[in-house]
């Protein structure tokens, strides 16, 4: 199986977009993987039946029993994360604010605080056209989002392991939730665009990258929106020995077919399915050279 | 005032949005614009100037192998599995550890200490007059977005007019930085992605209880199920701005839309208008 996670560092460079027309293309047994679990969208491409689902309970977080509570403060003192406040005349946990590390239970001189499990998630389990989708859903505002991206690919993991390919739709960003996505996974397809942001992003990404040493790939996305930052992206990535895959162009065709709830290339020919398509074949290439390397 | 700029879906704008409102603010008085979206910062592209930075750090526990007799108190407490004792010494896994300090309380001989852990920097620059960009930058590889982001919000504590920039998602990075503002203006755009994801983020806004408005972004003409859902979800319409393929350009090679195209400035302190206007200040 080979592990292909679809990343991007800055937001909506058009990841899910490409990672829906990749599973449509690309040939052999696949499961997905929607690792965005904070605003989960590849569902909204794969025309997804659940199967089941189940709930993601995330670390603990204190409750303080008001019956109990002396109102003494030692809990709001000691607590790192403005978690607690006084409410009346005794304290409560912010559920939004608690990391769950369980000082406030350790220093309460009265045992008036107790750790519960809480949901702050789920976990979904459906069948689309191309295989197995696993996607996930945090209550908005819930923390551990890294621990739900660990859940998600754990699922998917254990329940399709024979597959081909394990592709990925990742969350922007370089923070937990990146990192629980790309750890372990064999190759990044980095999706950019050419404008400064994009470029500056691309860079911070890879730098989180090559801490986990996957093979690195780049997409540009809608590169004809600025040729001469399009060239800049191109050009550093050949002074980084980064294989450009593939270079989409703008086309207005894009946000219509997700408009109808489908990936670029199922909506008729056009210039953003070709060029997918190509995308397809050099990335076909580079992971079957890494697939023989191995 | 304290106005965020958020949006559950990323790439919408919301740095377009933020960079151009403290531009607009500045033209008048003094503002202050936060970075908050420290794992990918980027209003710096769009404010070059020299900047001052400052280590953002967290505390660590660093244990004191000469005192400590491997009881397994300390690894027994920590929730997240950063200490592992063994026969002859404790390891410690400094990318699992939430700084909570428990287990320098837990330690019976008092052999842990704290010493701060370098996990990002603050800049502060002066870009143009009245204008002051403080920017969070989360150090590669370090998972923990949190303490950058509230050590560049820490940084701007007593200024009257800030304008905070979010992370997308709507996890904690977001609750971190949307704690305490008194408005928060959500950028779109008229896709089911921003539909579905902006959903997501007004009901960040409400659990925080923080009055919230809609930005439309890359307007095609097609917004009538954003409009719907904002008319039913009684979330302000503040502003629309089109898709254009010169707009589009300023803002990819890190222009200002409200520098090139001064008629924007009015929209921009049409938008603030309505973010008073959402908190009940005139």
């Amino acid at each position: 199986m080979i592990r292909l996670a679809v990343i991007s560092g800055k937001g909506g460079t058009g990841k899910t977009m490409i990672t829906a027309a990749l599973a449509q293309l690309l040939p052999g047994t696949l499961v997905l993987a929607d690792c965005d679990v904070d605003a989960a969208n590849l569902a909204l491409l794969s025309d997804p039946h659940l199967i089941r689902s189940e709930p993601f309970m995330g670390m603990k977080s204190a409750v303080i029993d008001p019956a109990i509570c002396i109102g003494c403060g030692e809990c709001e003192s000691h607590c790192r994360f403005n978690a607690i406040c006084q409410k009346g005349d005794v304290y409560r946990v912010s559920p939004l604010h608690c990391e769950g590390c369980a000082v406030c239970v350790h220093i309460c001189p009265v045992q008036a605080v107790s750790m519960q499990t809480r949901q702050t998630g789920e976990v979904m389990y459906s069948q689309t056209e191309r295989g197995h989708l696993v996607h996930a859903q945090l209550v908005p505002g819930a923390g551990n989002s890294g621990l739900l991206v660990h859940a998600v690919k754990k699922m998917a993991l254990e329940q399709d392991r024979d597959c081909d390919l394990f592709l990925i739709d990742g969350p922007p960003g370089t923070g937990c939730p990146l990192i629980s996505t790309i750890s372990g996974v064999d190759a990044v397809l980095i999706v950019t665009e050419p404008s400064v942001s994009g470029l500056h992003d691309l860079k911070r990404v890879v730098t989180v990258c090559r801490q986990f040493r996957p093979r690195i790939l780049v997409a540009i996305n809608r590169f004809d929106l600025d040729e001469s930052l399009a060239e800049s992206i191109r050009q550093w990535c050949a002074e980084e020995s980064i294989p450009v895959v593939g270079e989409i162009p703008f086309d207005p065709v894009v946000i219509d077919s997700v408009r109808q709830g489908m990936p670029v290339t199922r909506a008729g020919d056009s210039p953003a399915a070709q060029a997918i398509q190509i995308l397809k074949n050099n990335l076909e290439q580079e992971l079957m050279s890494y697939d023989n390397k191995r | 005032m304290k106005i965020a700029v958020a949006s559950g879906k990323g790439g919408t704008g919301k740095t377009m949005v933020a960079a151009n409102l403290a531009f607009t603010l500045a033209q008048t008085c003094q503002v202050t614009l936060v970075d908050c979206d420290v794992e990918e910062p980027n209003l710096h592209l769009f404010f070059p100037a020299p900047a001052t930075a400052k280590d953002v750090t967290v505390p660590v526990p660093v244990i004191d192998e000469k005192i400590c007799d491997r009881c397994g108190k300390c690894g027994e407490f920590c929730q997240y599995g950063a200490l592992t004792v063994l026969r002859d010494r404790v390891l410690f896994f400094p990318e699992l550890c939430h700084s909570c300090g428990g287990c320098m309380l837990v330690c019976p001989k008092n052999a842990i200490h704290e010493e701060p852990k370098r996990v990002g920097i603050v800049t502060n620059a002066t870009p143009m007059q009245r204008l002051n960009l403080v920017s969070g930058y989360l150090d590669a590889g370090n998972p923990f977005a949190v303490p950058v982001i509230r050590a560049a919000k820490t940084a701007t504590a007593g200024d009257c007019l800030v304008i905070l920039d979010a992370s997308p998602g709507t996890s904690c990075p977001v609750v971190e930085t949307l704690d305490g503002c008194d408005a928060c203006i959500l950028v779109t755009e008229s896709t089911p992605f921003g539909l579905h994801d902006l959903q997501l983020a007004v009901d960040v806004a409400d659990r925080l209880g923080i009055p919230a408005g809609v930005v439309i972004n890359r307007s095609d003409g097609k917004d009538q199920e954003t409009l719907d859902f904002c008319t039913n979800h009684d979330l302000d319409m503040m502003m629309t701005i089109p898709f254009d393929r010169g707009i589009a350009a300023i803002q990819s090679r890190g222009d200002l839309l409200c520098r090139v195209r001064p008629e924007w400035l009015k929209a921009f302190s049409a938008l603030y208008s309505k973010c008073c206007a959402l908190v009940g200040e005139d």
